[in-house]
């Protein structure tokens, strides 16, 4: 796998560019792989993405749009507000996390 | 926000190609099997940024008529891939169970149930339009279907909105 640097955090990453060591990420990375896809964090995304962070810690895999929504509470509008045009794999990257493998 | 190095990867999410794409499904079975993968295939291109458009057609229109989205059933009978032998199919009873049956394994994977599910997909920006032939022949209007369909259209008129679509009959 490879390793590259973003902002300052040497990071291994997937193929495609997503962590993949859970606890490599940090908030302030967040802000970084944010930027990176053209995302300015507000307080709505940050509630999205400590969602993401804990329930994945919880349950080993990540969240759906439809997890994100039923159980974390976040309206499926918002995500796509917040996350455009590809909000699961969006938030899956600058959470620092894999891209959701459920199909709904 | 500086970044020390340029980043070596980075998921290339907005392309251009996937932007532009497009995609129309026909749904025209209105049993509850073959519902979900119109609606399951729906979900997923708009999650990948697709604009998609569904049109309900024949037994397809049972999906979006509120009478009887949420009671859409499966049967057996003749469908080979159940693996039951096709005489039980007929029986009373079988084709209730069948039905029950398919309905929690759907809903113990967490995915929802017909109306929820075009709630979610209108919510993730999909289109949803009625066939009016399938209208006209069913004497159903506007009133008597899903409140988000858009509207109800001819064939033509899907075709033209659906200029460039990949497609999909289902």
């Amino acid at each position: 796998m490879p390793v590259t640097t973003i902002d300052g955090h040497t990071v291994d990453v997937d193929p495609e560019g997503f962590l993949t060591e859970y606890a490599e990420w940090d908030e302030e990375l967040a802000e970084a792989l944010a930027a990176q896809i053209g995302i300015s964090l507000t307080d709505e995304h940050w509630k999205a993405i400590r969602f993401l962070r804990q329930d994945y810690a919880d349950q080993g895999e990540t969240a759906t749009l439809r997890r994100i929504s039923t159980v974390g509470g976040i309206p499926i509008k918002s995500l796509f507000a917040l996350f455009p045009q590809k909000p699961a794999k969006k938030l899956a990257y600058v959470a620092g996390l894999p891209k959701p493998h459920g199909c709904v | 926000m500086s970044t020390d190095t340029a980043p070596a990867i980075v998921p290339s999410f907005d392309t251009e190609a996937s932007t532009a794409r497009k995609l129309a499904i026909i749904c025209s079975k209105g049993s509850l099997d073959m519902a979900y993968p119109g609606l399951i295939l729906a979900n997923a291109a708009l999650g990948e940024g697709v604009e998609t458009h569904l049109f309900f057609t024949f037994w397809g229109f049972d999906i979006i008529t509120r009478r009887t989205m949420g009671d859409l059933k499966f049967t057996p009978l003749g469908n080979t891939a159940t693996h039951m032998p096709q005489g039980l199919g007929g029986l009373p009873g079988v084709t209730h169970m069948a039905t029950s049956r398919l309905r929690k394994a759907i809903a113990d994977l967490d995915v929802p149930d017909v109306p929820e599910f075009l709630d979610q997909i209108v919510a993730s920006g999909g289109h949803l339009w009625g066939c009016r032939m399938s209208a006209d022949m069913n004497h159903l209007t506007e009133e008597d279907l899903y409140e988000e369909v858009e509207g109800i259209i001819s064939a033509s008129d899907f075709i033209e909105k659906t200029e460039g679509a990949q497609l999909l009959f289902i």
